[in-house]
């Protein structure tokens, strides 16, 4: 149930803009210092996606002339619309960070053409050519961390299966999972990844009973890719199973069992943005980084971890960050239907669009995209 | 099996396993409202009590580091929310159902408000009693951790059964729900009955949700009851007013959560979103074989306002 409308900012708000929409008039409000909107679908303390961009504007708030502000669990809808022009009339941002995934088409799209002289970014969107020049999509190759997950897990499994807690079938999603996989696979060919879909972004219950069925069905190695993965990490942990994090480091949840992790870095990034535009660079209006642009960053190994998973692990590491780089999916792979996904031959390295319009499971995924 | 897995066997065992996992807060709170109604009050509100239980009892564990204190607390936090549905809807003119709603959006406001700061800390767990000691299948070893609140769920429903056939007090409150004129010409006051009724209905939710924080999926976090708690209150019209309908009710709830999940995991992949809403399907489903135009529902009081 969604219950995030009517949230206190509103009300407080709404009082606000009576009294200081009388006393200086509509543009009296705003600052000379620059306002920066942080916008988040769930809660900002969920040890996941959330946390991993709050955390990204908690570095903002730390430099001068600068003031955040932050609004949490905004629908998917058209509440979002409301929230930008409510942090642009009354809170005087000019650049706004709209971090949801659905967000961004149609609403951000609308916002940005009505407000053609304020900067949008949105983390995660498909940017083209058609779309206003004031907005802008920035997302991780965070597959290149999951990738390096999914080799420590493929080390560390003693039963050759691997579980993967997934919410909805969309292209990052996917990409995550295969990319686990086929890391897994890279250090056990014998792996099998098992996915289960809960349907949403935040279902404990759900999550809960996934991980159950998992580890009943022998996995003995989870990772997840939903907000919050803390459900995951402790009910694995207690059954006895490793796991790997993602969005944030949970390590402290799960000290002996977490492995390692596939971990945002928005701390470095958002304060980048800043500085480019402080010094009137502009942000690419497509804007993507791996490991190497420091966009993404993996968790310490954890204590289970061998020195052999170890060792691969920062080979591979260290070909990402190589100006060479490294691709994850490479031609001759199949998908878990049999079907060849990319032809032989065929290199798609990690900035090739077609890899963020992926709408299948690799071969060695157990599980279903539908 | 040699590699430590039990095959098609995972589903049966999900959804056995599920149904002592997850009916907990379905039991608890269908039973509260089951004795709120029976006193002829409705209280939509108690999404919002499992929410503020869930919330207060992590916060406690958290605090004293007993996770039985916690329990406590959730079920006095219940008991005050359901004295304030109860002494609001004592007023002239007040509609249960609408305060109910009221205090649905208070409570999980409240909680998510007080509860930010208990997301990130990890606070001590209610235990689990070992019931598959005898079985050398870890699989079925871990369906059969039970958590003790789970046990007194099971036996509160015969316990209210014969208490509401047989004592004095289950006598009393059906009265109020039947007929307040008749209560009241008892000597009885109708408002009394029923804000006790209302309060142990909040006691029985608050606990209800101490389960969920801290035993299963067992931590605080937002999206925690994703409605469970409303479902619960519909559960209890599906099982008749009926506490050992109820049960059996929240036990097939609780399977079916885990239905979806458990198909994936042996490759039944297609369709899990359908599976994924078998506990909705099921009400609608047992709600349109059970209704009828031509009576009122059968044990439902008389005094509800859906009924009146």
């Amino acid at each position: 149930m969604e219950f995030g409308r009517i949230s206190r900012r509103h009300l407080l708000q709404g009082g606000a803009a009576l009294t200081l929409g009388s006393a200086f008039g509509a543009g009296g409000a705003r600052a000379a210092d620059t306002t920066i909107g942080f916008i988040y679908v769930g809660s900002r303390d969920d040890y996941g996606y959330n946390q991993a961009h709050a955390q990204g504007a908690a570095a903002l708030k730390k430099i001068a002339g600068l003031k955040v502000v932050e609004e949490e669990k905004v629908p998917e809808t058209d509440a979002v619309e409301k929230t930008i022009e409510s942090m642009i009339n009354l809170d005087g941002a000019s650049l706004l960070f709209p971090t949801s995934f659905g967000y961004y088409n149609p609403h951000m799209i609308k916002m940005a053409k009505k407000f053609p002289k304020l900067r949008f970014e949105h983390c995660g969107g498909l940017w083209s050519d058609t779309d206003p020049k004031n907005a802008g999509s920035y997302f991780g190759y965070i597959d290149e961390a999951q990738y390096i997950s999914g080799i420590v897990a493929g080390y560390t499994s003693k039963s050759g299966k691997i579980g993967f807690v997934a919410a909805k079938p969309i292209p990052q999603v996917l990409r995550n999972i295969n990319a686990f996989a086929l890391g897994a696979k890279l250090a056990n060919p014998k792996t099998t990844t098992q996915v289960i879909f809960t349907g949403d972004w935040s279902m404990p219950v759900k999550e809960a009973e996934a991980t159950n069925s998992l580890i009943d069905q022998g996995v003995d190695v989870l990772t997840c890719h939903v907000d919050g993965p803390k459900t995951m990490v402790e009910n694995a942990a207690r059954r006895g199973a490793m796991v790997c994090g993602y969005h944030v480091n949970q390590s402290p949840l799960a000290p002996k069992a977490y492995l390692t992790g596939a971990e945002w870095n928005w701390e470095a990034l958002y304060p980048k943005f800043v500085k480019m535009i402080a010094a009137g660079e502009a942000i690419p209006n497509f804007y993507r980084g791996g490991l190497k642009e420091g966009v993404v960053k993996t968790s310490p190994y954890g204590e289970a971890v061998s020195a052999e998973a170890r060792k691969h692990a920062d080979e591979i590491k260290a070909k990402f960050l190589s100006t060479e780089g490294y691709s994850i999916f490479k031609g001759g792979l199949m998908n878990n239907k049999g079907k060849t996904v990319i032809a032989a031959g065929t290199d798609r390295g990690q900035k090739d669009p077609e890899l963020e319009k992926m709408d299948y499971l690799v071969k060695g995924v157990l599980g279903a995209t539908s | 099996m040699a590699d430590g897995s039990i095959g098609l066997w995972t589903v049966p065992l999900a959804v056995f396993g599920g149904a002592i996992r997850v009916s907990t807060p379905f039991l608890f709170v269908s039973l509260g409202e089951c004795i709120t109604e029976r006193s002829g009050r409705i209280n939509l509100g108690l999404e919002g009590t499992l929410v503020m239980g869930a919330m207060s009892a992590y916060g406690i564990s958290y605090l004293s580091g007993s996770p039985w204190l916690g329990v406590i607390a959730a079920g006095i936090t219940g008991a005050l929310l359901g004295a304030l549905h109860a002494g609001i809807c004592s007023l002239p003119r007040v509609n249960d159902i609408a305060v109910g709603i009221a205090l649905m959006l208070f409570g999980t406001g409240l909680a998510f408000y007080l509860g930010k700061p208990l997301i990130e800390p990890t606070a001590a767990r209610l235990p689990a009693i070992d019931f598959g000691w005898w079985s050398d299948v870890p699989q079925v070893r871990a369906a059969l951790r039970i958590n003790v609140l789970f046990l007194i769920g099971i036996a509160l429903a015969p316990v209210l059964y014969w208490a509401f056939r047989t004592t004095r007090w289950g006598l009393l409150i059906r009265t109020a729900g039947e007929s307040s004129d008749a209560a009241r010409a008892m000597g009885y006051s109708v408002l009394a009955i029923r804000l006790r009724a209302t309060m142990i209905g909040g006691f029985l939710s608050g606990i209800g949700g101490s389960f969920l924080s801290l035993f299963y999926p067992g931590s605080w976090n937002e999206g925690l009851s994703s409605g469970q708690g409303i479902t619960a209150v519909a559960l209890v019209i599906f099982a008749r007013w009926d506490p050992m309908l109820c049960l059996w009710a929240s036990l097939a709830f609780g399977g079916a959560a885990a239905l979806g999940p458990a198909l994936q995991s042996v490759g039944v992949t297609s369709g899990y979103h359908l599976f994924n809403a078998a506990p909705y399907i099921l009400t609608l489903a047992i709600m349109i074989i059970t209704c009828s135009p031509k009576r009122t529902l059968t044990g439902a009081p008389a005094e509800l306002s859906i009924t009146r």
